[in-house]
């Protein structure tokens, strides 16, 4: 069928019409956009809280004034570098990092990165800048008598991160965690201009054909609400997974009956 | 005899911006020794506590222990606080982890024990503490006397070579108090090296060797339990005690 004629077909479509006709012939393209939506998101926001962990650790690392110089110097240059790549990625647009880091690549080095692999980099940075300080933030909020505690027992800097502090504060950041997934499930639209294939740049392509922008996009809002909307609950499922029993199991009191017994005696 | 002795202090200072909290501790602590702190709040003690296990640096001075100064930077600090346990005032368990878990992950992390030697080890102290029954509890399901005897177990099972108390029953109510002194008086009666800031008068009377009285940042007396508590030789001593043992 020629675009002429699916145009003059339109005409005498209701609104209902439209909805249908779109649904029934580009649902492939709107499922195939919000994979590479959901794709990205998800991605970019695991890589980009990973990045934000490394940075927030690093960055809570104590200060020694007695380190050598070289290594108190290599510190305070870490240091600034964590401090610019943060300003400098929240404080300036997605879509501008987008069509710097895309086109620029292209033109300075030469480099003609894979779209998709662009959008996934580019989220991943972002998500990294921000989460970094949710992580900072999170490792602040843990009271400092845990990682005393863990230091006093002759941990490491590292292992008091990995098996105290972390494990309580990324429950205690979780929450901000699905929130930057939500944010970029609706912001990796911005994506669309570096022409990655993701459900707005999608639905642009469907509804341009078609010069119908209302259906197009009603569908397009569904769509992005469904996904956004399932990864909350899906997320609220995991915090209160992670909240852990309210409940313990006396020791002993499986095993035999005789120690049943007798801690039933001694409550 | 330098084999006996588990810990010199020579020189100590500690200071936090202008303000001088320890001012030039000389103090010793030999093997097997119970040595009590007390003193007001603000005189120092806590920190000198916290100085011993490197909590705190200290801001001048030397601590030797087994014929090292540890402040040379000669010794890891990690291998030297595995030697010596702490117990804190507000417990500090890790909340993340169950009773049992509490007492382990320090022996394999640090120690490198296989997880059955660990939690064999963690079994038995916290038997010995009375809290074998509640392995599988979170720090948050139980009393402040149990988050205590429990924190006192995860630092015995690291078999140090002493155990620092930093006040451990002032944040217990009082009904929870016996319930840790009468741990604390069984692991000193096995020759366990402590060094106790305290404001129980009553159990650094009975069980000290030492009683180490401090003020404004310095070891004003530093004597047997019989003559603090009985004949303090300090005016300061003296002004002290009448005012806690009224």
């Amino acid at each position: 069928m020629t675009l002429l004629a699916l145009s003059a077909a339109a005409l005498d479509r209701s609104f209902f019409e439209w909805v249908w006709f779109f649904l029934d012939r580009y649902w492939l393209q709107f499922l195939t956009g919000a994979g590479v939506t959901l794709l990205i998101s998800l991605s970019g926001t695991l890589v980009g809280f990973g990045i934000g962990l490394l940075v927030g650790v690093v960055r809570t690392i104590p200060k020694d004034p007695r380190a050598p110089l070289f290594r108190r110097i290599l510190r305070r240059l870490g240091d600034f570098l964590l401090v610019t790549y943060i300003e400098v990625f929240r404080g300036t647009p997605m879509i501008v990092q987008a069509m710097v880091i895309f086109y620029g690549l292209a033109l300075a080095f030469s480099i003609n990165l894979d779209r998709l692999l662009a959008g996934f980099l580019i989220v991943s940075i972002n998500t990294g800048a921000y989460m970094a300080e949710i992580v900072r933030g999170g490792i602040l909020s843990i009271d400092k008598g845990q990682s005393e505690a863990a230091h006093s027992i002759g941990m490491t800097h590292g292992q008091t991160m990995l098996h105290v502090v972390l494990p309580q504060a990324v429950r205690n950041i979780l929450p901000a965690l699905g929130n930057e997934f939500v944010i970029n499930i609706k912001d990796t639209s911005v994506l669309n201009v570096i022409s990655v294939s993701e459900l707005f740049f999608a639905s642009k392509s469907i509804s341009g054909n078609f010069a119908r922008y209302f259906e197009v996009f009603l569908i397009t809002c569904v769509v992005y609400f469904l996904m956004t909307f399932t990864v909350t609950r899906i997320l609220r499922l995991v915090e209160r997974k992670m909240e852990g029993k309210s409940t313990y199991t006396i020791h002993g009191s499986q095993t035999t009956p005789e120690s049943e017994i007798r801690i039933r005696g001694g409550l | 005899m330098a084999d006996a002795q588990f810990l010199e202090i020579r020189h100590l200072r500690k200071r936090f911006g202008d303000n001088e909290v320890l001012r030039d501790i000389d103090f010793t602590v030999r093997k097997g020794e119970v040595v009590c702190i007390i003193g007001a709040s603000g005189s120092g003690k806590s920190t000198l506590l916290r100085c011993v296990n490197l909590l705190e640096r200290p801001t001048e001075g030397e601590i030797w222990h087994d014929g090292r100064n540890i402040l040379d930077g000669s010794v890891p600090i990690a291998t030297y606080r595995a030697h010596v346990g702490m117990v804190f005032q507000q417990f500090n368990l890790f909340n993340n982890l169950n009773v049992l878990e509490n007492c382990v992950i320090g022996q394999m992390k640090v120690l490198k024990r296989s997880r059955a030697e660990a939690t064999e080890t963690a079994m038995r102290y916290l038997e010995k503490v009375g809290m074998g029954q509640f392995i599988h509890a979170r720090p948050s399901q139980i009393s402040g006397g149990q988050k205590q005897r429990v924190a006192i177990a995860r630092a015995l099972s690291m078999e140090p070579e002493a155990l620092l108390f930093d006040e451990p029953t002032s944040a217990l109510d009082p009904e929870m108090v016996g319930e840790v002194l009468k741990v604390m008086r069984d692991l000193a009666h096995t020759g366990l090296t402590m060094l106790v800031v305290t404001h129980e008068m009553a159990f650094a009377a009975e069980v000290a060797d030492r009683v180490v009285f401090m003020d404004e940042g310095v070891i004003v007396e530093d004597d047997v339990p019989s003559v603090i508590f009985g004949a303090p030789k300090q005016e300061r001593t003296r002004t002290f005690l009448k005012r806690v043992l009224r």
